[in-house]
């Protein structure tokens, strides 16, 4: 493995994207994502790629849409307003089983919002954001290091399944510099093929087409029968948690993200100095959801607090995991505010207290 | 061991470097380091900031809620940053600022970092001697490892500044070592 | 004495030979297909062409063409187009577009797409209404024309004039080759087909953005026999909309 390097997320997922075997990359320039976007710019071109500045997120995806068609590995980035743009391009790649990486760094919202980070996108990640059954794999970084591991091995999977990764970022992680340790480069011509491509006909008798019309109802439903199939393999395949302190935990905190961080900080600081029996458990794939195993470790516990910086999103996931067998609690912060580990702290040992055997409510 | 220190000041002197040439050499000494920046409009002419974490252990968090250091060059980030500072902890000003800090219970150094940097020529380098000065206070960084992370920090166009910088650096030693005696 | 029998017409292989299009009787985007399918076999690409379907009345081209195919989101075809031609610079890339794809709702698109001179041909099918959506008012719509939006005729103090797409790309820099043809009679045929030629000629010397507008029949929705409907397209569409070779690669003729 290469060396430590102090790198930005959003400069160690661009350089881990080019190492992934990614070589085009259509985008449009958004806070706070912009220094992906022009590492790209800077990189691309040098390395056997393409790096074009789209006219708007609308055509980025589009112009994703027609490479990702053509058999490329394939990326762009955006921040949240720009997302929302690109929802009808990420319907049709799912309908038409497109792969590609998207990466959002989001910024609080709703409108033209804000600069700062936040976690306000979740329900539009997780749940398909544009028209149609449909779902995106979501991965959800919470350091550089691992959004550059992520984005990397993002690749493999949206090949695997033919199936766009949304890469769900915030600006505390795409712009604070840590030390990362890049994965090895990969050639694009070592990458397996792809047969579905439209790459031009050559010999084939019968012309490839990438397409989400179906005209016939009992065609779209046969679709999204394979779709849903799929879906249930990633399930079963791609669901991604890391847990701390989570052996024997009283308590459990649920975070993904730079929240994730703050939240760590905060259970350490209760362990040390209150002793505290608090775990936490962090959800990596936010589609698919780690329901079964955060219902797992939830039951042993008295109570579940999620901390999202939003005004509670991913706390719906949690409750339909837990499914009611031990109280579940939530704290947040958006618009850009980002919780202090103080905050984070007040609300543990609030639901601490809550919880308490003399508090709890019984669970009928 | 921890550390953890905000840099604060103008768009433009230099804070964002001082952090990261601190966060860089803490790499490169083997600490567990972050260095996380203010962003968007605060950048624009206003006040910019950077958190930055030297540590034994992994970081936790890459935000810096109470500094043990505020290296502060201008009155906003003082006034914005100055409560935040832990009990015991330090706070190192351009001299003519200090007035503005209330508190008792931190350290205080106001330092003419802007008058030390102009009789080298060049009012860039204050952010240097302030560097230098927070390493008089805290001497676990080497040369060797502030030297190399000057080199990655600043621009390759620049590198002819390099001896200025490190001699902004010696100043903002001597500085303090004055002011301590 | 013996007869050799030569034949006299062949159909293209650039279009399946097994499928009757879903177009209406009359309507000239079959004619359109055939015009680029026989304009692809005869450069001898067919293989190496890539072709972009949009959304309109000919969402559904990559059923007849004989080629490797996308079906663009509404108005994207030359985002997808760009995309594809990135990946693959030595192949033959197509957008076919409708009126309201290109000029309404995917104006943005073809203006960026021609402005980046992206080295692709698009076939710009103007038949001034919206066809699939069963006629309403479409950006080309002629002041005056009766569509299921305009019930009372285009009124411009209401819904403005209409965009000549052929000459509003011609003020960009980046366009190698604009023209306007019309499908309204043989000999308009075969000068479109020239037309074609010369645009994805122009994509095959690399020299960037082809386009050829072709006035186009819409006989259901104008509410017009096929033939009057030729004659509208002759009649009112050709004067507003003027026929001819716009911009052309320095050395072409
Ligand atoms: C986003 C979106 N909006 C609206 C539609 C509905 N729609 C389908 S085709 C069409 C108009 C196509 O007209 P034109 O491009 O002129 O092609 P024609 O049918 O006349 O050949 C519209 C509005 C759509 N498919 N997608
Ligand atoms: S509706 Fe008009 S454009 Fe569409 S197929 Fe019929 S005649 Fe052609």
């Amino acid at each position: 493995m290469g060396e430590r390097e102090l790198m930005k997320g959003n400069e160690a997922m661009a350089e881990a994207a080019i190492r992934a075997g990614c070589r085009y990359f259509f985008g449009y320039p958004i806070t706070p994502q912009s220094e992906l976007l022009e590492y790209m710019a800077r990189h691309l071109a040098g390395r056997g790629g393409v790096f074009l500045q789209a006219e708007s997120e609308v055509s980025a995806i589009n112009m994703v849409y027609g490479a990702a068609g053509a058999g490329a590995r394939v990326m762009t980035a955006t921040s949240s307003p720009g997302f929302s743009l690109m929802q009808e391009g990420l319907s049709y790649m799912a309908g038409a089983e497109l792969p590609a990486v998207v990466v959002n760094v989001v910024r609080g919202g709703p409108g033209l919002g804000g600069l700062q980070p936040a976690q306000s996108d979740y329900f539009q990640a997780t749940k398909g954001g544009g028209h149609g059954d449909y779902r995106l794999i979501v991965l959800a970084p919470s350091s550089p290091q691992e959004a550059a591991d992520l984005v990397y091995e993002a690749f493999d999977v949206a090949d695997r399944y033919r199936n766009v990764v949304l890469i769900l970022a915030d600006s505390i992680l795409a712009q604070a510099m840590e030390p990362v340790e890049l994965p090895p480069a990969r050639d694009p011509a070592s990458l397996p093929a792809k047969p579905w491509a439209t790459v031009g006909r050559g010999e084939r008798a019968e012309p490839n087409l990438v397409n989400s019309l179906y005209l016939a109802a009992e065609d779209l439903w046969a679709l999204n029968q394979r779709l849903q199939a799929k879906y249930r393999r990633i399930e079963a395949e791609e669901t991604r948690w890391a847990e701390e302190w989570t052996e024997e935990a009283d308590w459990l905190v649920v975070a993904y993200g730079s929240m994730a961080r703050i939240a760590l900080a905060a259970i350490r600081q209760l362990r040390r100095e209150e002793g505290l029996r608090v775990g936490l458990f962090r959800p990596i794939s936010l589609w698919p959801f780690p329901s079964r195993a955060l219902a797992r470790r939830a039951a042993g516990t008295r109570g579940v607090l999620t901390m999202e910086m939003s005004t509670g999103q991913m706390v719906e996931d949690v409750r339909l995991a837990v499914e009611g067998a031990v109280p579940v609690r939530f704290f947040g912060k958006t618009g850009g505010v980002v919780p202090e580990v103080e905050e984070a702290v007040e609300a543990i040992r609030r639901m601490v207290a809550e919880t308490e055997p003399r508090h709890a409510h019984p669970v009928r | 061991m921890e550390r953890t220190l905000i840099v604060a000041g103008f768009g433009g002197q230099g804070v964002l470097s001082l952090g990261m040439v601190i966060a860089r050499a803490g790499m490169s000494e083997g600490y567990e380091v972050s260095w996380l920046p203010s962003y968007g409009p605060e950048q624009r002419g206003g006040t910019a900031n950077c958190h930055v974490i030297l540590s034994d252990e992994p970081v936790a968090c890459p935000l810096v809620g109470h500094p043990q250091t505020l290296i502060a060059f201008n009155l906003p980030s003082l006034e914005k940053f100055a409560q935040r500072v832990v009990p015991g902890g330090e706070i190192l000003v351009e001299s003519g600022l200090e007035a503005a800090v209330t508190r008792e219970d931190v350290r205080l150094y106001a330092l003419p970092a802007l008058e030390e940097a102009n009789r080298f020529g060049d009012t860039r380098v204050a952010n240097m001697v302030m560097l230098g000065a927070w390493l008089e206070l805290h001497p676990i960084l080497g040369d060797e490892a502030i030297e190399d992370a000057l080199r990655r920090v600043i621009s390759k166009r620049h590198h002819d500044l390099l001896p200025l910088d490190l001699e902004a650096i010696r100043a903002g030693r001597r500085l303090m070592a004055m002011a301590r005696a | 004495m013996s007869v050799t029998l030569r034949p006299v017409f062949e159909p293209t292989r650039g279009l399946r030979s097994d499928r009757v299009t879903h177009y209406c009787p009359g309507c000239t985007h079959g004619v359109a297909h055939r015009l680029v399918a026989e304009v692809l076999e005869e450069l001898g690409v067919l293989e190496r062409t890539v072709g972009v379907a949009s959304v309109g009345c000919s969402v559904l081209a990559y059923n007849y063409f004989l080629v490797d195919m996308q079906e663009a989101a509404h108005g994207r075809a030359p985002a997808v187009a760009t995309g594809i031609k990135r990946v693959l610079p030595d192949r033959v890339v197509f957008a076919y577009q409708g009126d309201g794809d290109l000029a309404a709702i995917g104006m943005a698109e073809i203006v960026h797409a021609a402005a980046r001179g992206e080295n692709i041909t698009v076939i710009f099918i103007n038949n001034a209404n919206y066809g699939m959506t069963s006629g309403q008012m479409a950006p080309t719509t002629l002041v005056g024309q009766r569509t299921t939006t305009t019930p009372l005729g285009r009124d411009p103090a209401q819904a403005g004039y209409p965009i000549r797409v052929a000459e509003l790309l011609d003020t960009l820099d980046g366009p190698a080759y604009i023209a306007r043809g019309s499908l309204h009679d043989t000999a308009h045929v075969l000068q479109a087909k020239r037309y074609i030629r010369k645009a994805f000629q122009a994509q095959l010397e690399g020299r960037g953005f082809s386009l050829v507008e072709l006035l186009s029949s819409c006989p259901t929705n104008w509410g017009l026999e096929p033939v009057e409907a030729l004659d509208f397209i002759r009649e009112r569409l050709v004067p507003h909309y003027p026929l001819g070779e716009l911009r052309k690669p320095e050395g072409v003729r």
